[in-house]
């Protein structure tokens, strides 16, 4: 009887958690669905005449701007994950390796930007932007949207990589340097590649954080536009379903990568 | 420190002497490394955070230029906070009930699922970790449009309560009720992945420990488990509560023209719409940012910063 309960128990929590999978896709799905609507002006209501369609599959780059748009999200995520790992890397291995005066307000610094509205992160950098740093040629646009993408990101591979760091067995770093590896041996051989696996988790997440982020974006973007700029912008005049083609596409791309990258892990794993 | 602290530590395996290193303070030279590794990472903060921020704060007691669209002068008003307040004061009203109510909401479906990908996924955790993520890459704005027309009156949910005479209204949008389901939904993540952080450095023998215990499943989980989980859920609330106070996208495309704004829509609408607007958005921005600390020191003071920094 006891065991019945328990196994009630276990297998609820795991149905329930599919059904909040499923709930988590079900708009994926509805975009899926509506890249094959044969719409008029905006891919809002189902048109049954001419539906379902492949045209929009056949050419995601019809819209204008929409592929561009594409291109800069992309060129944004990959940038501003590479700098803001690299950096918040850094200073996560400070914060946990080094003792240092300042340590606090560091930690401060690194925690605020996270606990302040992307809106107040989005309109102080309008008003710096066109206040002040426009005067050293920052104009809104590609590299102001990078600018901020990689700050925000920052904090976020700080918190990452820091509680991968906290959870490494300190013994571990102890024993290369008892085995006499001089401290930038011991890093290289033993402490960073232990940080990897955070490493490159604070780099997804970057990438994923940046890739749909509009409200910053939209604040400090100017002219220039990214993926999610374009879906809210032609959504006010007349949504293509060529966005939808693209934003499902993504969406398995980016499972697909993740998925195969675990794959190769874990085989690499079996080999050692 | 609290009873809360000391169990994060336990779960991390790590202890606040662990952070500390002991031979590497002898040596001299690196003394400058940890300030080497902090500067570069620090100043892209200071120029792009904290100038911004004070950049704000002049600009939210500026006034217009007469006759100079678009031109400011600085005159210390700070009486744009009490303009800004008494006209908007509805709107961030709503902005922190809606964001509350997601915030719970978000808890209540998100905690099960980071439970079973800590305990019950085995070696799918980290594909489920992925699933999780990955409806970033449709776009929130695309998943935000699919719940409109999901929620729509000619949609599924909608007909299918209206013909059960269920809906008071007759409508899902342009209702308080879309956009907080819209909030619910695109901040879950935020909740689940850091509840399933602190759940996944759970050893599971001390689970097993509270079953033999307590023999009780509902005990267990609410006298171990959940408490060992309290960091993870904090920085959940936070991660959730936050980001959705200051949103402006769910309320503009799942909510109606008046009665549903938040915050962050007039944030928005003075910035770009409203000539002369630049000060009291600032103001507002302000507003926002003030009550959010006030939580957070409320927040921490009660539970400890060690869970948050």
């Amino acid at each position: 009887m006891r065991r019945l309960r328990y196994w009630i128990a276990d297998n609820f929590v795991m149905m329930s958690a599919i059904l909040v999978l499923l709930y988590l896709f079900l708009p994926v799905a509805y975009t899926f669905v509506f890249s094959f609507n044969n719409h008029g002006k905006s891919n809002i209501a189902w048109v049954p005449e001419g539906s379902p369609t492949l045209k929009h599959w056949l050419n995601p780059c019809g819209p204008p701007g929409l592929c561009q748009s594409l291109v800069n999200s992309l060129q944004i995520g990959a940038l501003a994950t590479l700098v803001a790992t690299v950096l918040g890397s850094m200073i996560a291995f400070a914060l946990v390796r080094h003792n240092f005066f300042g340590r606090g307000a560091t930690n401060t610094l690194v925690f605020l930007p996270m606990a302040t509205p992307e809106i107040v992160l989005g309109a102080s950098l309008l008003t710096i932007f066109v206040q002040g740093y426009y005067r050293v040629g920052l104009e809104l646009g590609f590299w102001t949207i990078l600018i901020a993408h990689i700050m925000f990101c920052i904090s976020f591979v700080v918190v990452n990589v820091k509680a991968r760091l906290l959870s490494m067995d300190p013994k571990l770093e102890e024993a290369a340097s008892d085995l006499y590896a001089d401290p930038r041996t011991t890093f290289w051989k033993v402490t960073f590649p232990l940080a990897l696996p955070g490493i490159t988790a604070a780099a997804l997440l970057s990438f994923s954080l940046s890739f749909d982020d509009f409200i910053i974006t939209n604040f400090v973007s100017g002219d220039a536009s990214t993926f999610p700029k374009f879906v809210y912008v032609s959504y006010l005049r007349g949504i293509p379903a060529e966005a939808n083609v693209v934003g499902f596409s993504m969406f398995v791309i980016a499972v697909l990568l993740t998925v195969a990258g675990q794959l190769i892990q874990n085989r690499a794993a079996k080999g050692v | 420190m609290t009873a809360l602290a000391s169990a994060t530590q336990h779960a991390t395996g790590s202890h606040p002497a662990a952070d500390q290193p002991d031979e590497a303070r002898a040596v001299g030279a690196r003394k400058i490394t940890p300030y080497l590794l902090l500067i570069p990472g620090l100043a892209w903060l200071v120029l792009f955070f904290i100038v911004p921020m004070v950049q704000l704060a002049v600009v939210s007691l500026e006034s217009k230029f007469p006759g100079y669209p678009g031109y400011y002068y600085l005159d210390l008003a700070v009486w744009n906070y009490r303009d800004a307040l008494s006209e908007f004061w509805p709107h961030i009203i709503r902005s922190f009930v809606f964001a509350g109510v997601a915030t719970i909401l978000a808890f209540i479906i998100g905690y099960p699922l980071a439970y079973a990908m800590a305990f019950k996924a085995g070696k799918w955790r980290n594909v489920m970790m992925i699933l999780v993520i990955a409806p970033f890459f449709t776009s929130f704005i695309l998943r935000t449009i699919a719940w409109r027309q999901i929620l729509a009156d000619e949609g599924p949910v909608a007909s299918t309560l209206n013909a059960l005479h269920l809906l008071p209204g007759g409508h899902i949008t342009e209702t308080w009720v879309a956009v907080v389901a819209g909030l619910t939904y695109n901040f879950l993540p935020f909740m689940t992945l850091p509840i399933y952080s602190s759940l996944e450095r759970i050893d599971p023998k001390i689970i097993e420990a509270g079953g033999d215990l307590y023999a009780n499943g509902f005990t267990t989980f609410h006298k171990v488990t959940l408490p060992m989980s309290m960091p993870g859920v904090l920085a959940g609330t936070l991660m959730t509560f936050i980001p959705a106070s200051g949103d402006y996208v769910n309320a503009e495309l799942l909510g109606s023209d008046i009665s549903t704004k938040m915050v962050g829509n007039a944030i928005e609408s003075q910035f770009f719409r409203v000539p002369g607007g630049y000060p009291t958005a600032a103001a507002l921005s302000f507003t926002l940012m003030a009550i959010i600390l006030v939580m957070l020191f409320a927040y921490t003071r009660k539970f400890g910063t060690e869970n948050l920094l």
